[in-house]
């Protein structure tokens, strides 16, 4: 198990290399560069050039990826241009919320997933399993950017019962309860396509195992229907779910982007809008690779609570 | 086992029940306290440096930290004192000196004086200034006529500039020359802009990234204290968001209102709608070296094929006027009254295109997907394009992002296209015309002439503009070359944008600047 670990921990090392170039490429093939976008209408050739000198983005693109592998080697992530300010200090402060924010999304996909999944499942073609199937379809059909501002119209500026965005009152306490008031629209907006793709594979996979024989067996002996259905067919069936939750975590990372620009939310997500239209090139990298690298560090947890949960999964 | 899942499961639905209800009780916070007004940005400032900043959202906080040595009346784009309180220049235009006021001092006590003044120029345009590398200073061409800076005493300083460059006083005026604390420069270094020290209305207390900057009452402001306690800005990207906010009570004051909101605001009591016409235009660039624009009655042509009021009342839905020719009638001391627009007049495009002899013909026309100033520019050039058809041209659009079209439209249309949108907002009516009129400004010179325009007559009217320190001359020479670009009509000239903002019932004294900066020091909130 724990070499196991170890070997994907170092396998994470050229996947986040791998994705280093590729964005540092992609940056560099949109047209327009960070001057021309300091500068706007004010960007003559001149100008232009004299300002990326200043920024010292006149080298070789090679050269400066290199420049750049360098600094990031000595701890070193470089200084955003358009923050004016270490780029992993931004990150970081920028990381905080959205893990919160994503947490909060997947926390709620995995808890109301699996219920509304197991309900539907137990209930199959009664009218429980109808209505829910019914609002799973709806749920993965609407895109969260629009969920949130519909959400925002109703529940913010109609009724006023929670904040338009932001993550703690302007002049509010800064506490827990602050927090959650901010947290509960985005959170529920981001969480809800997840919700539902949950809920669909966990009824599949818990119909699947609720017609095995070991559950027969249970059900013969005259075990509870509760118990056979938490304890002998729920524990077998969340094997094929737990790693569908890890994979929408990466969905709920990337919905963040939008979520967090619906939201004011101050995560990584907005700040990577921002850094790709100002072709803020070195905070893009920081922020990229930190959504990266959180991505596979979640799917091995995943993959390590399967292969606890089922012992002919072999880590 | 089996109770205890039960009870799990009881817990959970409980608590999701309890929840949102235990959170609603937070409501009562959303209100924003008196004495501080909450402003509504558009997006997250980039730096508190007023030398390294190119961008209005950040201007408008910066306004109110700092002071320049010149600023804008009250209502209107003209000149006068500031930390400057009066100035000379010689016969020539060539040397300006300036008295400052005396008794200031800078939010960290540091004294305002003429040394400070020469720190702040030095570290802008001297490449081996100490400070140099706290820029780059992208704007410092502002000032790139000023050839050096002399503390002759206390408070006195001289500029002396390498040729005369009327536009000066206005560029002081404007944010970059807005005058930063020179020990604070020292200490903070490159972190400057995130530590700022002025002299101005109010003080910098805090910059929480991504969700606030915050100012407080400079109580020994020069200029008598302001009546807000603070002032909090917050940055809100989503335009709808940024509604949202304003609509819920969360935001005290909003500026850049969506055209499909304005009508909201102004039909509700709660709130007041405030408009301007600022120093913008928004004009289509016409490609006058090849194609069918070389031909003057092709240019007549789209600017009369074009219906302009549709455009502003349909598309921009009243937030903006009718553009009449290259100086935007917000510079009121150098407009040329004289003028109308060009009046939609399809059936007179449709002859000037016949006897040109270019029916049918077919256009490449550039349009942005967004940008600095363009408002609404897909909406805008679908109209356009819809236009021109009415009077038989055919016209191609290709669409760009704002910084890949800026980086086709700025080296000139040759080759690639006959017309393009573009907008400016300029400070002084010397500025969107030598950059983009003259023969000499042409791509290749380093200027922003894309459509290749050149009248000797324009050229001589605006270096001796430029060269006169004598206003009502300089107005005459502008009023001048009005005419002449009016006739030659190397655009087409469409809208002046107005500037909108929309303030809660609870802010009072608010008003917007034509130069569309955001002046807080006589506003006051209940």
């Amino acid at each position: 198990m724990f070499s196991y670990v170890v070997r994907r921990l170092l396998l994470t090392i050229p996947v986040l290399l791998g994705i280093s170039i590729i964005v540092f490429l992609v940056i560099s093939l949109i047209p327009g560069d960070p001057a021309t976008a300091i500068l706007g209408s004010y960007a003559t050739p001149e100008n232009v050039a004299k300002l990326n000198k200043a920024l010292g983005l006149d080298q070789p693109l090679p050269v400066q990826y290199v420049n750049w592998l360098a600094g990031i080697l000595q701890g070193d992530f470089g200084r955003s241009y358009s923050l004016n300010r270490p780029v992993i200090a931004e990150v970081l402060e920028r990381f905080v919320p959205t893990l919160i924010l994503a947490g909060a999304a997947l926390a709620l996909c995995a808890l109301f997933g699996v219920v509304a999944g197991v309900v539907s499942a137990v209930k199959q073609y009664g009218w429980q399993d109808k209505a829910i199937t019914l609002l799973v379809l709806v749920g993965i059909s609407t895109p969260s950017f629009f969920l949130g501002i519909v959400m925002i119209l109703w529940f913010a500026v109609r009724l006023k019962w929670f904040p338009t965005g932001g993550m703690y009152a302007l002049f509010g306490d800064g506490g827990l309860l602050d927090l959650l008031h901010h947290l509960f629209l985005p959170a529920v907006s981001l969480a809800v396509v997840a919700t539902g793709v949950v809920a669909r594979l966990t009824r599949s996979s818990m119909l699947e195992v609720l017609r095995q024989d070991y559950v027969r067996t249970a059900r013969a002996k005259g075990m509870r229907e509760g118990t056979v259905i938490y304890h002998h067919a729920l524990k077998n069936a969340l094997v094929s779910v737990i790693p569908i939750i890890g994979i929408q975590a990466g969905f709920v990372l990337g919905g963040a982007v939008y979520i967090e620009s619906v939201f004011q939310w101050p995560g990584i997500g907005r700040m990577l809008v921002t850094a790709i239209s100002t072709r803020d090139i070195l905070l893009v990298q920081g922020g990229v690779l930190i959504v990266a690298a959180s991505y596979v560090l979640i799917n091995l947890v995943a993959d390590v609570a399967q292969a606890g949960l089922d012992p002919r999964v072999k880590v | 086992m089996t109770s205890g899942l039960t009870f799990t499961r009881r817990a959970v639905f409980a608590l999701a029940l309890a929840l949102p209800v235990a959170l609603t009780g937070q409501i009562a916070k959303s209100q924003t306290p008196a004495d501080v007004l909450v402003v509504g940005q558009i997006a997250e400032p980039k730096s508190m440096d007023p030398a390294t900043v190119t961008a209005v959202n950040d201007f408008r906080i910066l306004v109110n930290m700092y002071d320049g040595l010149t600023r804008y009346k009250d209502g209107s784009l003209e000149i006068e004192p500031s930390l400057a309180e009066s100035w000379k220049i010689n016969d020539e235009g060539t040397v300006y000196t300036f008295k400052l006021r005396k008794g200031v001092k800078f939010h960290d006590g540091t004294p305002f004086n003429a040394e400070a003044v020469k720190y702040n120029f030095d570290r802008m345009l001297k490449e081996d200034h100490p400070d140099a590398d706290t820029g780059p200073f992208p704007l410092s061409f502002f000032f790139s006529a000023i050839k050096e800076v002399n503390a002759l005493d206390e408070s006195t300083v001289q500029m002396k500039l390498d040729a005369p460059y009327a536009p000066l006083l206005s560029n002081l005026a404007y944010p970059t020359g807005l005058i930063v604390s020179p020990t604070a420069v020292q200490k903070s270094k490159a972190d400057f802009g995130r530590n700022p020290v002025g002299t101005g209305a109010f003080k910098f207390k805090t910059w929480e990234s991504n969700r606030q900057v915050a100012v407080v009452r400079n109580d020994d402001y020069w200029n008598g204290a302001p009546s807000l306690k603070g002032v909090v800005f917050r940055p809100i990207t989503d335009a709808n968001a940024r509604v949202s906010e304003m609509l819920s009570g969360g935001i005290d004051l909003m500026v850049e209102v969506p055209p499909d909101n304005v009508a909201t605001f102004a039909s509700s009591g709660d709130f007041q709608l405030h408009e301007q016409a600022g120093p913008h235009l928004w004009f289509l660039i016409l490609n006058l070296k090849e194609g069918p624009f070389t031909d003057k009655r092709m240019r007549h042509a789209i600017n009369y094929a074009i219906n302009k009021q549709a455009l502003v009342d349909n598309v921009l839905q009243g937030t903006a006027t009718v553009a009449t020719g290259p100086t935007p009638s917000a510079f009121a001391w150098a407009y040329n009254t004289s003028l109308k627009p060009y009046p939609y007049d399809p059936k007179k495009a449709k002859a000037l295109i016949k006897e040109a002899g270019q029916e049918g013909a077919e256009v490449t026309f550039y349009v942005t997907e967004g940008g600095s100033g363009m408002l609404d520019p897909v909406a805008m050039g679908t109209a356009i394009q819809a236009d021109l058809a009415a009077v038989g041209i055919t016209a191609k659009i290709e669409t760009y992002e704002w910084n890949t079209f800026l980086g086709k439209v700025n080296p000139g249309l040759e080759g690639k296209a006959d017309m393009a949108e573009m907008a400016w907002m300029t400070n002084d009516p010397d500025t969107l015309p030598y950059l983009t009129l003259r023969s000499k400004a042409w791509p290749a010179d380093g200027g922003f002439n894309s459509g290749y325009y050149a009248n000797p007559k324009v050229d001589e009217l605006l270096e001796k503009a430029r060269t006169s320190t004598d206003q009502g001359e300089r107005a005459e020479l502008y009023r001048k070359m009005q005419e002449v670009v009016y006739e030659d009509a190397p655009w087409a000239f469409i809208a002046n944008w107005k500037q909108n903002a929309v303030t809660s019932s609870r802010v009072k004294n608010f008003g917007l600047q034509p130069s569309f900066l955001l002046m807080l020091h006589d506003t006051s909130k209940g």
